[in-house]
């Protein structure tokens, strides 16, 4: 390869220009860029209705904000990240960017539908903030959408929900994308076990997304009907059954809960062998146990439902499938800790954050198993407890692996490097703000705080006076942490092409990467991590 | 070791103690060998990584300690759960009628009461009934929860076994008042609650009153009482036909209570807002009362009357 003759992605003159060049990209490390972009403000909008939610909630009673308002915050605030942040974050960013070069490809298979995803993504993403703008209100239904409430509230609940469904079309489009990809673009000498772990998630992730979305479409289709035109598939004033919208929906809303997760294991994956300068352990249990979670995933979406009525049959057979979900979680976690055992660690920021990632995904998945049991689920349904476990899997599990993954491939991504002194104050005060926010909600949820309540008994102010000091330092750390990264893309020092001694393939081709990847075929490695 | 509040906390707590004790035990396990391998083999004192092969051994050990442990777990949530389904014959049986944003609970003989009073030690199943949308029946101190689905007859159960004021929350999210959905919950000496129960009033004879049904279902009077006194709202206690101060576009000005006052407070309610009443706090019913109904809804206002 001749260094001389790099032109870059960035630089790489195309069909169009300006804008155009980035809004019509078909290379998918362009798409990876808008995406990014793009979710980059959507998670500050949605952070910042979280923290209007926590100042409300500072104090007992009514605080800056009036009962309706605080409704259609925790509703938006839901869709946002959920919808426009969390679902599409890992896969759509670094798996546009990196699935194809760790597999030695030149592009996705459909870089064209790539695009298209993305402006199907960006149009869901602007009729869901234009449900804010309209006279009848922001919905008010929180993101489940729960009928009857959802088929009756006088809020632009259809809106809403054509929003999501319009991004779940997104979300199928990028799955299948991805799945023929790795089917089909493979560098020659690439076999599935040869393949990094990345990729592996990545793959599992894009067969939850193409085969449950649809489920969730349709879902969302029979309650616009039943709002407009008045058919009974969920009011019983119609003749439908509440209890049916909730299970259509958890049968894709619990899968994508793994569409989150999955992918930021496998961000995990990488950086751990990387600053350990140590082949990953348990590779094959590792890649295997990621297909595991996507496959019983499917099966346990019963346990948002102990409370509903179900028979006792579907609660202890949704509680049995559950808990063996856990198991390959816990084998990935017991991987990871063993590939640092005799490593040669280097504590740079990436690996910061995925030691933070770590310790909350365990904390977030231990409390999981309290939610999976029926007798103490029973306690737990509906109160703070909720809020704080999932926030600890989404936030403090795929918000810090995104966190983690952008500090680890940004030198690849930009060719720039950011400052690491600040990169680590504000992974540490990330992990502490964090903490302090969530961790309290446990604790009143445990005594009976009720979730999405507007106001409270006072005695548990405690927590959410240390909650919201919490929520503070949180959204501090992120702004610290993005102007950090900023700074680093427009003034940091050149990033050589493998940083941090890297062994899979993103790290053998320059920083930025020419547009199509390899300016000669990769070498494929038998194990992805041979530092031999 | 656990409270006697309710049957239930037994088996409820002894699975909570369980799996938050292995929980915990892995959670600093975990944890300390992270920080352990990240102090001890730190470049600068390891600054040769040792390749390790992968042991299958290894692999099968880690994954059947946890799938041991977490179907002990799974058992024991199991063996908490059960005893709420199985409800004895004996059991008193309340009604518990959720609507936004209150609860009502119906007594044998049809006595009706907005608190719930029950008699120590003894059985109380509850008969979950939603007149709208679905709510959730939660009272915490006795392990108790379950939905109030609309066209559904949940239902769950317990023995109080300690005198004292408990609270009942709304666990299931319906609408503005949502975190205003509570009730008490008094455990006392069965004489006392056999003395208060032929106290209480027979359920309301309104109940048959169409306009009453409309603005029953829709929860108005959990924001506007019948009897004169204010909630979040005005009473609609003599409001038909009365006068009032109301702001219109920041001008104060006076009127009277007409049809197409009340049609307006309906459907637009911050084009005129009562005097002293904030705006903003109640949103349109638009769509939700249909306007063939509206009439209805006035006649009902009208026997409203003042004394």
């Amino acid at each position: 390869m001749n260094n001389n003759e790099h032109i870059s992605f960035l630089e790489h003159q195309g069909k169009y220009k300006g804008i155009f060049a980035w809004i019509f990209a078909t290379d998918h490390k362009r798409i990876a860029f808008l995406y990014m972009y793009a979710i980059a403000a959507f998670f500050l909008v949605g952070a910042i209705l979280g923290l209007l939610m926590r100042f409300e909630l500072i104090a007992p009673g009514e605080t800056i904000i009036k009962p309706q308002t605080y409704n259609g915050l925790f509703t938006v605030h839901g869709i946002i990240m959920i919808f426009m942040v969390v679902i599409p974050g890992l896969s759509a960013v670094f798996g546009n960017f990196f699935l194809p070069i760790l597999i030695g490809a030149k592009d996705v298979s459909f870089p064209k539908l790539n695009n298209f995803s993305w402006w199907l993504f960006m149009f869901g993403s602007a009729l869901a903030i234009a449900t804010q703008l309209l006279k009848s209100g922001s919905p008010d239904t929180g993101w489940t959408f729960y009928a009857p409430y959802s088929t009756t509230t006088g809020t632009s609940v259809i809106l809403a929900t054509t929003a999501a469904f319009i991004l779940g079309f997104s979300s199928i489009l990028t799955g299948l994308n991805f799945i023929v990809t790795v089917h089909r673009m493979r560098a020659p000498g690439m076999r599935f076990f040869n393949m990094p772990l990345f990729p592996w998630s990545i793959y599992a992730t894009a067969w939850i997304q193409l085969l449950a979305t649809p489920v969730v479409g349709i879902t969302l289709i029979m309650l616009i009907a039943e709002r407009l035109f008045g058919i009974g598939f969920f009011n019983p004033d119609l003749g439908g059954d509440p209890v049916l919208f909730q299970h259509l929906f958890w049968i894709y809303s619990h899968p994508a809960v793994y569409i989150m997760i999955l992918p930021a294991m496998g961000v995990i994956t990488e950086i751990i062998p990387t600053f350990c300068q140590k082949r990953v352990y348990g590779y094959k249990a590792i890649a295997l146990s990621s297909l595991a979670i996507a496959g019983v995933g499917f099966l346990v979406w019963g346990h948002h439902m102990y409370t509903s009525g179900m028979s006792e049959q579907a609660r202890w057979f949704f509680s049995l499938l559950t808990f063996i979900v856990a198991v390959p979680s816990a084998i990935k976690v017991f991987n990871w800790i063993t590939t640092m055992y005799k490593g040669s660690i280097d504590l740079k920021p990436p690996f910061i954050f995925a030691l933070a990632f770590i310790f909350l995904f365990m904390i977030g998945g231990l409390t999981g198993l309290i939610l999976g049991s029926v007798a103490t689920d029973i306690q737990v349904h509906d109160t703070s407890f909720i809020v704080a476990h999932f926030h600890y899997i989404i936030f403090g599990g795929m918000g810090f692996a995104f966190f983690a993954a952008i500090h680890y491939w940004l030198p690849k991504m930009y060719g720039k490097m950011y400052n690491f002194k600040i990169a680590n104050i504000s992974a540490v005060s990330l992990f502490i703000g964090f903490n302090l926010l969530y961790f309290p909600q446990f604790i009143i949820g445990i005594q009976g705080m009720p979730r999405r309540y507007f106001d409270y008994f006072p005695k548990f102010q405690w927590a959410q006076v240390i909650s919201t000091i919490g929520g503070v330092i949180l959204v501090s750390a992120v702004i610290l942490m993005i102007y950090n990264l900023i700074m680093g893309v427009r003034k940091g020092a050149k990033a050589s092409a493998n940083p941090w001694n890297g062994t899979t393939l993103e790290w053998q081709i320059p920083s930025p990467p020419s547009l199509e990847n390899f300016d000669s075929a990769p070498i494929v490695k038998e194990n992805p991590y041979d530092y031999n | 070791m656990f409270s006697n509040n309710s049957n239930f906390v037994q088996g409820v707590d002894t699975a909570f103690v369980l799996i938050l004790g292995i929980s915990i035990f892995f959670l600093i396990l975990l944890t300390t060998i992270m920080i352990v391998f990240v102090i001890k083999y730190n470049k600068k004192r390891h600054s040769k990584a040792v390749q390790i092969k992968d042991s299958s051994t290894l692999e099968i050990v880690w994954t059947t300690i946890p799938l041991i442990l977490v179907l002990v777990m799974f058992y024991f949530g199991w063996r908490g759960f059960l005893p709420m389904r199985q409800v004895p014959d004996d059991a008193m049986q309340v009604k518990a009628i959720g609507q936004m944003w209150k609860w009502t609970f119906v007594y044998p003989g049809n006595k009706q009461s907005d608190s719930l009073l029950l008699p120590i030690n003894k059985a109380v199943k509850m008969n979950l009934f939603s007149k709208d949308v679905i709510h959730g029946f939660s009272i915490p101190d006795f392990r108790v929860k379950e939905d109030v689905v609309p066209g559904k007859n949940n239902y769950t159960w317990f023995i109080p076994g300690k005198f004292g004021n408990y609270d009942l929350y709304c666990s299931a999210y319906c609408g503005l008042s949502h975190s205003y959905m509570l009730a008490l919950v008094r455990i006392v000496p069965e004489e006392e609650f056999n003395k208060w129960l032929a106290s209480l009033p027979l359920k309301k004879a309104d109940d048959n009153n169409e306009g009453f049904k409309i603005l029953d279902k829709n929860g108005c009077f959990s924001c506007h009482s019948m009897d004169g006194r204010k909630i979040v709202g005005p009473s609609f206690k003599g409001l038909y036909g009365s006068t009032h101060e109301v702001i219109t576009n920041g001008t104060t000005r006076k009127i009277t209570v007409d049809d197409l006052y009340l049609e307006t407070s309906v459907y637009d309610p911050d084009k005129d807002v009562v005097a002293g009443y904030p705006p903003g706090m109640m949103k349109s019913y638009k769509g939700l009362i249909k306007e063939k109904d509206m009439p209805k809804v006035i006649e009902y206002f009208k026997t409203l009357k003042a004394q």
